[in-house]
């Protein structure tokens, strides 16, 4: 295909042929870096959490009324809910993964260490790491007479010491440990040590207030919580069983206390639905935008190519008057807009490349990777093609009489 | 003159249906996204108290230990420990001074068979009311004794006194709260400032509905009613005696009336972090004074996506009216003929300009209209969305004529290059031509 006349002609066309590429830059920019935001978000909306997930239940029950025997109330509770039908595993625990509210803490490498290596979560709760399901990767988890009662470790200090292992995800003994096994040794918290027993391959942080790169620095200690102290309860059962397993585990804590107050009680999938909500709604509202512009930039080429054609009728008259068959026709509108698709696109690059500076500037985002580079070319050359060939093909149209009219 | 523009450029607007559905359609998709976007961050980033937020100030001060601190970089503590919060407080150097936490507070309904139920609660000092303008249905806020009296008395939100006594004057009246007798002094009236800048950093949620109950601190001290958010600098001997332990849990707000009085304020500020350095309780003497809206920039209030969105939005606006400015200047130029009649029989520049423009303005202003229409379908989707600043999204009187300044602008600018190109056409080639 001869590109020179097509370029002569553009010339005569400057303003048009402009705004033809200043849209196809700006659609081309703005989408290159929303569809990367709305990847971003997806892949967001996939973190490991290292817990089984689609097994997990959370009822949230708190206790009217002074508790005279808090631990055994707990016990019983627990134990009540174990003999509902389809429940494999419960316990009682101080937080459970994205429910946006943390116990944290700092956490130190020396007993002299003046500022903390990084802050972690703690969870507390006895068989929390059975029930939460984590795959243990190395050493073992607590022992059943490695327990203490939180609420007795709370109120004597001496007891803390007595605290003396822990088990902590992988991604915490590799930050805190680069390159070596985490197994055995020592971190410091407050005024006591604890030494690590275990490794878990994951646990997520009920909540990201640090950012999504601590997201895995977690901490489960053997400490036994009761009534006063803790109020999520954590079952486990199949999935199927799972609706079912949440009627019977509500009716028996009201069974065990009717002076409770059931404050939530929901499947893990739906409380993890629930973290990533807004992730979900802006991805949907960036899909909706982009789809909006790539309507609005085509529909802009079907109005001005269908102009264009409307204002050549009688030059392409001649053209085929003179020989050129509708193949010609047709091919020299859609290379024209191959051309203008083409400087548009290379003017979109830089301007997204501009773009993603800026929001890496501003919102902490990674770079935009060269990939959509050539993907987003792609597509706005396959938008300009279809939306030039209803005008492409009435020009084509277009029969050789039109030259010999009056003038 | 107008009259004769408008019936012209309906005429042609009229002549050409498809190529003006398609602009009116394109300008009001993007005055729509706009437009939702602007509404929510403007609601997002009002002022929760136009009246007194110039009079508000929020002290900052660093009870952390010495490592780790650069002397004019490193930005104080959001929150305040126990001890300072009442040191603060008890000096009386503004006309208004309160400090604050938020709770949980278990309320069981007098009714029979009435399941108990959480609400949100402040725990906080007298002045709060009187220094936030907080409005009353009935009754007051409490006195600065009932605070050191450990009072058993409470201040309920009208839509709390609206569910447990149908709306009825209850001051004087009981109700149990975490086992405990209150006795009710005051009834608000509606009132949730946007965003909810007292519970900022406190553990809340920024934007929402307001809270339930307001009670003394010490009375909820005494209750056992925890903060809901703590921050420890050191090592915590007994978490349960929160206002002796090395933990910052409460905000402290100060009204000051002047400039002079925030000058007098800073000094007193950096004077009281100074002999705590000297008693050894302290080690960093950064210091910070902000009032409300400086405040709630530092803490960057506004959610990160919805800046983002209003960003997207007046990308989206500007390629729709770059598409305008493509099609109307195709619909001027098909239309040299007609020009040129005009221009042979008399139509000055002048005249042929304005006529262009009249014929955008027209576009500008249906797609105005119909860009409104998109921007309450927008808003209708963020009232559906699950944040917690959803049921705020409606458009106010300001928006709803912001629309069509956004709408006339757009569609003017995008006529400009059109109309300009139509009257500098050289009249007599068209009439050949023709």
């Amino acid at each position: 295909m001869d590109i020179l006349p097509i370029l002569s002609t553009l010339r005569r066309h400057k303003v048009t042929a402009f705004l033809v590429i200043l849209e196809i830059a700006l659609t081309c920019a703005i989408v290159c870096n929303a569809v990367f935001l709305i990847s971003q978000r997806l892949e967001r909306m996939q973190m490991f959490s290292g817990v089984a997930e689609h097994e997990l239940i959370q009822i949230q029950a708190v206790s009217i009324g002074k508790q005279n025997d808090a631990a055994a109330r707990a016990q019983e509770d627990l134990i009540r809910l174990r003999q509902v039908p389809g429940v494999t595993g419960a316990a009682l625990v101080n937080q459970v993964p994205f429910t946006n509210s943390s116990w944290n803490t700092s956490v130190k490498l020396g007993p002299n260490q003046k500022q903390a290596t990084l802050n972690a979560t703690q969870y507390f709760g006895e068989n929390l790491l059975q029930t939460f399901g984590t795959r243990l990767v190395a050493g073992r988890y607590f022992n059943a007479d490695e327990y203490l009662d939180f609420e007795a470790v709370q109120r004597d200090q001496k007891l803390q010491a007595k605290v003396g292992v822990i088990v902590i995800t992988q991604a915490l003994g590799e930050r805190l440990w680069p390159g070596q096994s985490a197994l055995g040794k020592t971190i410091y918290l407050g005024e006591t040590s604890v030494r690590v027993i275990g490794v878990v391959a994951g646990l997520i942080r009920p909540s990201l207030f640090n950012g999504d790169a601590s997201a895995q620095w977690s901490m489960a200690f053997p400490l036994r919580m009761n009534v006063s102290n803790a109020n999520r309860y954590v079952l486990r059962a199949a999935p199927n069983d799972r609706d079912r397993v949440i009627a019977g585990a509500v009716a028996a804590l009201r069974k065990a206390d009717p002076h409770r107050v059931i404050i939530e009680k929901k499947t893990l999938d739906e409380i993890r639905s629930g973290f990533f909500q807004n992730d979900r709604a802006m991805a949907g509202l960036l899909v909706g935008v982009c789809i909006a512009l790539l309507v609005v930039t085509a529909l802009g080429i079907v109005g001005l190519g269908s102009f264009w054609v409307a204002q050549r009728r009688r030059q392409i008259g001649v053209r085929r008057a003179l020989g050129a068959t509708r193949r010609n026709i047709l091919n020299y509108f859609q290379t024209e807009n191959f051309l203008l698709a083409t400087i548009g696109i290379a003017l979109g690059m830089v301007l997204a490349y501009g773009i993603n500076l800026f929001l890496m500037l501003h919102y902490e985002l990674p770079r935009l990777p060269a990939i959509y580079f050539p993907i987003g070319a792609i597509v706005l050359w396959l938008i300009g093609q279809v939306a030039v060939l209803g005008p492409a093909m009435r020009a084509a149209a277009v029969p050789p009489v039109v030259a010999t009219r009056s003038v | 003159m107008f009259a004769y523009y408008l019936e012209l450029a309906l005429r042609s607007l009229k002549r050409n249906r498809v190529l003006t559905a398609l602009m009116v359609m394109a300008l009001a998709l993007g005055i729509g996204a706009t437009i939702t976007t602007l509404t929510v961050l403007r609601l997002l980033s009002g002022d929760p108290l136009p009246q007194k937020s110039a009079q508000l100030f929020y002290p900052q001060i660093d009870p952390n230990a010495k490592e780790g601190y650069i002397e004019g970089q490193t930005k104080p503590d959001q929150l305040m420990a126990y001890p300072d919060a009442m040191n603060l407080l008890q000096a009386h150097r503004g006309t208004h001074q309160a400090a604050m936490a938020l709770t949980q507070a278990k309320v069981m309904p007098k009714q029979a068979n009435a399941r108990p139920f959480f609400s949100d609660a402040v725990m906080t000092t007298a002045d709060f009311f009187a220094m936030f303008d907080a409005p009353f249905q009935y009754g007051g806020g409490w006195a600065a004794a009932d605070d050191d009296g450990r009072a058993q008395l409470v201040v309920i939100a009208g839509f709390l006194n609206d569910k447990l006594f149908a709306g009825a004057n209850s001051v004087g009246r009981v109700i149990r709260i975490n086992d405990h007798d209150l006795r009710i002094v005051g009834v608000l009236k509606p009132w949730a400032p946007q965003p909810r800048f007292y519970a900022q950093d406190l553990g809340g949620r920024s934007y929402g509905d307001g809270d339930a109950v307001f009670l003394p601190l010490q009375t909820a001290r005494a209750m056992e009613m925890g903060p809901q958010d703590t921050e420890c600098y050191a090592a915590v001997p007994d978490i349960r005696h929160l206002e002796t332990a090395p933990c910052e849990w409460l905000g402290v707000w100060v009204e000051l009336d002047s400039g002079a009085a925030v000058a007098d304020y800073k000094t007193f500020l950096d004077g009281y972090v100074k002999q705590q350095v000297a008693l050894g309780r302290f080690q960093r003497t950064e210091t910070s004074l902000l009032d409300l809206m400086g405040w709630l920039r530092q803490e960057q209030v506004v959610p990160d996506d919805v800046r983002l969105q209003a960003g997207l939005a007046f990308g989206f606006l500007l390629i729709c009216v770059v598409n305008t400015v493509g099609l109307l200047l195709a619909k001027c130029l098909r239309r040299s003929a007609e020009i040129g009649v005009r221009r042979a029989l008399g139509a000055t520049r002048r005249e042929i300009f304005t006529q262009f423009m009249v014929e955008a303005g027209i576009v500008g202003l249906a797609g105005g209209v119909l860009g409104l229409l998109f921007a309450e379908l927008g808003l209708l989707g963020i009232r559906h969305q699950p944040a917690e600043y959803a049921s705020l999204a409606h458009l106010d009187t300001w928006m709803f004529m912001f629309t069509f300044v956004v709408a006339l602008v757009a569609s003017l600018v995008a006529g400009i290059l059109p109309a300009w190109r139509a009257c500098v056409l050289a009249p007599a080639p068209q009439l050949k031509a023709a």
